[in-house]
């Protein structure tokens, strides 16, 4: 186990605490350069979804995992970054110019969601952002001048001084990439300056951070602001990837899928952020090559067993008319979430520390090193 | 004027009298302690002072400045700490972020240097470090700098509350019962600390305490209060041997 011997205070603010992290992310990072060039167009697409899922994972952190405040409006806001980037595109501004602006412009619908949300908390916020979500979406298939109902828009490829960068080319995936580090180092910057800190401690107690002197309102306006924003920048890239956008991709839906990610993934981390946004867009083809490959398997488990020919192909057929129920995938999504809830509320993040927790102390791991103390009674009295 | 004044608040609940025309003055280096049985209305005067609750009427002066209509989060800006008495901690964050919040109302930096990490930021964490390693020092909390508070045990939470108040630099620190939950060696350590605050930080403080023995020790002047008005003010002893206060503790 490693003991970092502390004698610099900047040894506390440092993004990677010690060298040891220094090599692992750049091979990370030489693994992911390398990935176009090394897989195929389907996996460096999906690639490029968990990358655009992992920079709304980060927004979505700062609000919920950081300043505990809930959204299921995400997808709105998303909406609200790719119908700019897609009118921009077609009224002639350049790429450099719409991409900050779908950010901005979507910060500022964040901010503006933010200042009705300072009244409500729990599930009273969730239900208003449900309601924005729904308004939003609304408003997409309605204003047809602009963004031309429900019939959607198409963008044309990527360009970028006049460089063409398809949606599928290894280009674009490193623009994707390159905007998911640089935010993610934006959001820890964040995090280890006053305002991050300011983030926690509304989530954590409100009443103490008051009387710290944070002003509750600016830092909750704040993080609304800067969540949207990033996810308005997501968005952008999102309506590329995707090449068209109409009304019906941003729904209820999507914005539980973003949540999924960081529940998944473990919320008081950013890793979580990515970890879930791998998990999220990778079970899909893993389901479906499940969904193939399962009936099979049981039918020949079951002439392995002893069954006679048309006894198996019958259990196979049945398998098979399970796996492709319409609904399951849901069902599975919703037995994954609950099973993390349960089991691990940390995420993946949580039981990826457990392991390397296990391995660095190894003959000397003790479980409850991660149980808590019940939290003592809070006072009430001052909400 | 006194450091600080509360000129005749009030603060009612309906037609729950919880601060009933109550006055009183702290003078600046004293050590003030308010006592008064459970329900007295004790706790609901430092949240008048901190703003958590307006003053049904009456006026609050600070160092000579009213701040009976000032948001909550000014309240820290202008030089008053609090603590609480169901410590209020930000228990998912370590007791080195929990203090670097009580910096919080030291801040320079904006919102985008804070994004880029310019130099400017990085050298206000420095003196925030600083500033927060004196505290640490001072109330000898090195063993739990990188700890969970979900973790840590109730009499250190204790005393993170008080080094977070500390850390804000006050002119004034409002204890709420600074002693309650603690045992006999914890206590005396308190009000070493509490007097160490006084004598070596010049910060004046206002304390609510039920432990009599910690406030003779203590205190300077000591006010007494049952249902939310004053009963007497004086010394410790006068104010124990006061036949009203002696009265309300033990009813007639």
């Amino acid at each position: 186990m490693r003991f970092i011997f502390k004698t610099d205070y900047d040894q506390d603010i440092r993004i990677f605490k010690h060298s040891g992290y220094w090599y692992s992310y750049s091979i990370l990072l030489l693994v992911l350069a390398a990935m176009p060039f090394m897989v195929g167009t389907y996996l460096q697409s999906q690639l490029v979804f968990v990358f655009i899922y992992a920079i709304v994972g980060v927004s979505l952190l700062i609000l919920v995992g950081f300043t505990g405040q809930a959204s299921l409006g995400h997808a709105a806001f998303l909406a609200i970054g790719a119908y700019t980037s897609a009118w921009c595109q077609q009224h002639g501004v350049p790429f450099v110019v719409y991409f900050p602006l779908a950010g901005i412009l979507t910060g500022v619908v964040g901010v503006m969601v933010g200042f009705p949300a300072l009244r409500l908390q729990g599930i009273y916020l969730v239900i208003a952002t449900i309601s924005f979500g729904a308004i939003v979406e609304e408003i997409l298939a309605r204003w047809e001048s602009v963004t031309n109902g429900n019939e959607g828009l198409k963008l044309r490829t990527l360009d970028i001084f006049g460089q063409t960068v398809p949606r599928d080319s290894p280009g674009f995936y490193f623009l994707c990439l390159g905007v998911l580090i640089l935010v993610i180092i934006a959001a820890l910057n964040l995090l280890r300056a006053p305002t991050g800190r300011s983030f926690v401690a509304v989530r954590d107690s409100e009443t103490a951070a008051k009387s710290m002197g944070i002003d509750i309102a600016a830092a909750k306006v704040r993080s609304f602001g800067i969540s949207a924003a990033i996810t308005g920048l997501a968005g952008c890239l999102y309506a590329h990837k995707l090449s068209f956008i109409s009304p019906e991709m941003f729904t209820l839906l999507l914005s539980i899928e973003f949540i999924i990610v960081i529940i998944i993934g473990g919320v008081f981390s950013l890793h979580g952020a990515v970890l879930g946004a791998i998990f999220i867009v990778m079970i899909d083809p893993f389901l479906t090559a499940l969904k193939d490959d399962v009936p099979t398997l049981i039918g020949n488990l079951w002439a392995f067993f002893g069954a006679d020919g048309p006894t198996a192909q019958h259990v196979q057929d049945r398998a098979a008319s399970i796996a492709s129920a319409p609904g399951l995938k849901g069902a599975i999504y919703g037995l994954i979430i609950v099973g993390f809830i349960l089991f691990e509320p940390t995420g993946l993040y949580g039981r990826w520390l457990k392991i390397k927790l296990y391995f660095q102390t190894f003959p000397m791991y003790k479980a409850a090193t991660f149980k808590r103390q019940k939290t003592y009674v809070k006072s009430e009295r001052n909400r | 004027m006194s450091f600080l004044v509360a000129e005749n608040i009030s603060l009612q609940f309906g037609g729950l009298k919880a601060v009933d025309q109550v006055n009183f003055a702290v003078e600046k280096g004293e050590i003030f302690t308010i006592i008064g049985p459970n329900g007295a209305g004790k706790t609901s005067i430092f949240n008048l002072i901190s703003r958590l609750y307006n003053p049904t009427s009456g006026k609050l002066f600070f160092d000579g400045e009213e701040f009976t209509t000032a948001p909550p989060h000014r309240i820290a800006k202008m030089g008053i700490a609090r603590t609480f008495q169901n410590i209020e901690l930000f228990d998912n964050a370590t007791t080195l972020s929990n203090l670097l919040v009580g910096r919080h109302c030291h801040a320079t930096t904006n919102l985008l240097q804070e994004v880029l990490y310019l130099p400017a930021v990085r050298r206000a964490e420095f003196e925030h470090r600083h500033k927060v390693e004196q505290v640490i020092e001072l109330l000898d909390l090195e063993p739990f700098r990188d700890k969970l508070i979900s973790g840590l045990p109730y009499g250190v939470r204790k005393v993170i509350e008080l080094a977070r108040a500390l850390c804000s630099e006050p002119k004034l620190m409002l204890l709420d019962e600074p002693s309650s939950g603690l045992n006999v060696e914890e206590t005396d350590d308190m009000s070493f600390w509490i007097r160490d605050i006084r004598s070596e930080l010049g910060i004046t403080v206002l304390m609510v305490e039920h432990d009599m023995s910690l406030v003779s020790r203590v205190s300077d002047r000591v006010m007494a209060l049952n249902y939310g008005r004053e009963l007497t003010t004086g010394t410790p002893a006068e104010v124990q041997s006061h036949p009203e206060v002696v009265a309300a503790y033990l009813g007639t």
